[in-house]
């Protein structure tokens, strides 16, 4: 079995009004050197174990399809296997 | 005038849009989402409410029901579909319109009235609107916030295809006027040609005399009177 880490997040054009809050609180605390915060969706997939080539080809196919919406996301995968 | 409305795990404005069909006199069936038969409809309504629970993002799911495929035929044959908040959610999701609906930029689920300007009175929905009216109908909803890309926004623009804005009362499309933070007051889209439309207000809980605004039924009039001047 391997594990997938996938991270979706907002594109850098797009708002993310969860982000602002989270950045107003920071700086409410004292925390005035963040500049930004963006609020984005982490997740861990276990798919059967193939090769490389095979594994990205159907991830970026279910990012694509299902994970992420191409108007406003983009992702990136990490693949880990437990002997690594 | 034969409706479908499309009951997703989730919906919640499924009844009121079947109400509201009933009440122009039309006759409206229930669809389940793991239907494959769209029951030969008129019109489609994908209803409001938390298709999915929302989970991942919201109509991302349900555009995997297997009526979903459905509908998307029904609407590249030209089939009349109107979207109504979650349902506008799938339609952008699955494809049949352009952008998307992210979360409010107050971070909170709005339900209020709200004042919408009628931008195209030239679409199957808005026939029977005069251009630039001003109709109360209720908002209810954390994730209406419309984006698209400026090439796609220019796209709308250019086409005529945004519907409705977010306005006061007198009509103005203003900041102040926008619940929402949607990109351009965006309230509601159609398609490139016309005959899918995508809104986030409710017009089907504006629908009779007895509630506060009955602006809704313009709407539906609309609907009624292409669909009579064109079968």
């Amino acid at each position: 079995m391997v594990k997938v880490k996938i991270y979706v997040t907002l594109k850098p054009s797009v708002l993310d009004p969860q982000g602002a809050a989270v950045t107003g609180v920071l700086h409410n605390l004292g925390y005035q050197n963040v500049r930004e915060t963006r609020i984005s969706k982490y997740m861990e997939m276990y798919l059967d174990d193939a090769d490389d080539n095979t594994l990205k080809t159907q991830i970026e196919t279910i990012c694509d399809k299902v994970l992420a919406n191409p108007n406003t996301e983009v992702y990136s995968y990490e693949i880990v296997r437990e002997n690594e | 005038m034969r409706v479908s409305v499309i009951q997703f795990p989730g919906s919640n404005c499924d009844h009121d849009a079947f109400y509201a069909s009933e009440l122009q006199g039309w006759t409206p069936t229930m669809v389940w989402h793991k239907d494959t038969d769209l029951q030969n409809p008129d019109l489609v309504i994908l209803p409001g409410g938390f298709s999915y629970g929302d989970y991942l993002r919201c109509g991302a799911l349900a555009k995997f029901s297997p009526i979903v495929g459905e509908v998307i035929k029904f609407a590249h044959k030209g089939g009349l579909v109107i979207g109504i908040c979650n349902g506008f959610q799938i339609l952008t999701e699955s494809g049949l319109l352009p952008g998307a609906l992210l979360m409010n930029r107050s971070l909170q689920f709005i339900c209020q009235h709200q004042y919408i300007k009628t931008m195209n009175s030239d679409t199957a929905f808005t026939c029977s609107i005069p251009q630039g009216k001003v109709m109360d109908i209720p908002i209810a909803h954390k994730e209406g916030n419309y984006y698209i890309d400026s090439d796609g926004l220019k796209r709308l623009e250019d086409e005529e295809r945004i519907i409705f804005k977010y306005c006061d009362k007198e009509g103005n499309i203003t900041e102040k006027a926008n619940p929402n933070g949607s990109l351009a007051n965006i309230a509601g889209i159609c398609s490139e040609k016309g005959n899918i439309l995508g809104m986030m207000p409710h017009p089907e809980r504006a629908a009779e005399d007895i509630v506060v605004s009955h602006d809704g039924k313009a709407i539906f009039h609309s609907i009624a009177q292409f669909f009579a001047s064109h079968s």
